[in-house]
């Protein structure tokens, strides 16, 4: 979910450069020089994953995987998305240069506020309250990006906000895909790697 | 997929000190991103335009670039002009559409494609590589870098295990529907690539230890400044500055 170059007022990417600043000041403190080679090959997977295009009645979508990023990172999300965008923009001109801070902001919030909420849910041992926390993990992330979205363009004029509306309701499909896919990787993670789901990646400092 | 395809070349822009390269880069978008008037939008529009021409690059290939990533941007043009208040262009029973929005979604397309335009012809003109190694110069925080190298290097890596789990699944039947299988499968994938991703760091981790990695990335590049790269840094300059006159004094 990137916002393109050119469409946000001024005062809109200012805040947003200023709160990813802040997040990502955050993340680097609880981000040793040794923990960079880990968090680093992650990012890559997640890169990676968000190539993967999941079908959705006759048409697809691409994984978003933020919640579950925000999950295994907590405040590292915020360096992690930084990077993964920064590529994306260099590489394939998706989203841009002073974009970069307000997309930061819309995908690496929402994941440290799934961290805080379902961090510790999703380790508990019943199995219905793991799943669940695990779908509404993946749910809650993409629809707190939308309404991040929608914040962003609604502040830059009255006239975007219907389409800030629209995005937000084409973004249900894609809420439940990531619900369902959360879901299922959260209890692949803690059947194989339960290490990875303890916070090992983002130690506070 | 993930290929630098623009980053090799021989032209001027290409031969042009990546430090440079980024500071106008970033100068410039800030710059048209606040733009306002049209006139001065369509001077960066050709300006950016200029640059992708020094740069000698595949028309084809940057105009398909921007193709891929005007999505949005049509959708703004479906929606503005109905929702911008105004003087009336025309209307569809009670829909009714405004010059002042048409206007302002086209001003739209203009500035996002400037910028856009100077990416491709900047950024994607360097290799990574050498933008991480300009970026530490440039005194961002050695943090960033490094997990911007690491990340960017490690991507092909976790490409090629990507491929080969998809290999395995299609040999395995797999044929993707909209149903729980589906959706399962994917999220072992995912599953399996984070989990591959993690002993793969470790293994990192550790050959770096052994070869006496204490956190700081060493480079054999130098970076010099020569003659044109002074010369186009004042060129841009005094451009981008005329675009912020041009801006002020042209009321549109």
């Amino acid at each position: 979910m990137h916002i393109s170059e050119g469409v946000l007022s001024a005062p809109v990417l200012i805040t947003g450069t200023a709160l990813a600043v802040a997040g990502i000041s955050l993340g680097l403190k609880r981000m040793d020089y040794d923990r960079i080679p880990q968090v680093a090959v992650l990012s890559s997977a997640f890169f990676v994953a968000s190539l993967i295009h999941v079908p959705v009645g006759p048409s697809s979508v691409h994984l978003i995987l933020n919640g579950i990023n925000g999950l295994l990172l907590g405040w590292v999300c915020f360096p992690s998305m930084l990077v993964a965008l920064a590529l994306q923009a260099i590489l394939f001109q998706f989203g841009g240069i002073t974009v970069l801070g307000v997309n930061t902001v819309t995908m690496a919030l929402p994941g440290v506020i799934c961290y805080y909420l379902f961090g510790r849910l999703v380790n508990q041992e019943s199995r219905f309250l793991s799943s669940a926390s695990g779908f509404a993990c993946g749910f809650l992330s993409v629809l707190l990006s939308g309404i991040l979205v929608a914040i962003s363009l609604a502040f830059t004029g009255k006239s975007f906000l219907s389409v800030a509306k629209l995005i937000i309701l084409a973004h249900v499909p894609v809420m439940i895909a990531e619900g369902v896919i959360t879901l299922f990787c959260v209890a692949f993670l803690k059947r194989v790697k339960p290490e990875m789901l303890g916070g090992v990646y983002g130690k506070a400092s | 997929m993930v290929d630098e395809e623009f980053s090799t070349g021989e032209s001027f822009i290409h031969g042009l000190d990546p430090r440079i390269k980024i500071i106008v880069a970033v100068l410039f978008s800030v710059v048209v991103a606040v733009l306002s008037n049209f006139v001065s939008l369509l001077v960066a529009l050709f300006l950016s335009l200029i640059l992708v021409v020094l740069a000698r690059l595949s028309m084809k290939r940057v105009f398909y670039r921007l193709f891929l990533v005007n999505g949005l941007i049509l959708f703004l043009w479906i929606f503005l002009p109905f929702t911008y208040q105004g003087e009336t262009w025309f209307d569809i029973g009670p829909l009714v559409a405004t010059k002042e929005g048409l206007l302002y979604a086209s001003q739209i397309t203009v500035k996002c494609n400037a910028i856009l335009l100077t990416m491709i012809a900047l950024l994607a003109t360097t290799p990574i590589f050498t933008l991480g190694h300009a970026m530490s110069q440039l005194c961002f925080p050695d943090k960033i870098t490094h997990l911007f190298l690491f990340t960017y290097r490690y991507i092909h890596v976790i490409f090629q295990e990507y491929h080969r789990l998809v290999n395995a699944m299609r040999i395995r039947g797999f044929i993707p529907h909209t149903n729980i299988h589906t959706y399962r499968s994917y999220a072992y994938l995912v599953g399996m690539l984070l989990v591959r991703s993690y002993d793969r760091a470790e293994r990192i981790h550790k050959a770096m230890i052994c070869r006496g990695f204490n956190g700081r990335y060493y480079t054999l590049v130098q970076f010099s400044i020569k003659m044109r790269d002074v010369f186009y840094l004042s060129l841009m300059l005094i451009a981008i500055l005329g675009l912020v006159i041009l801006q002020w004094k042209v009321t549109l």
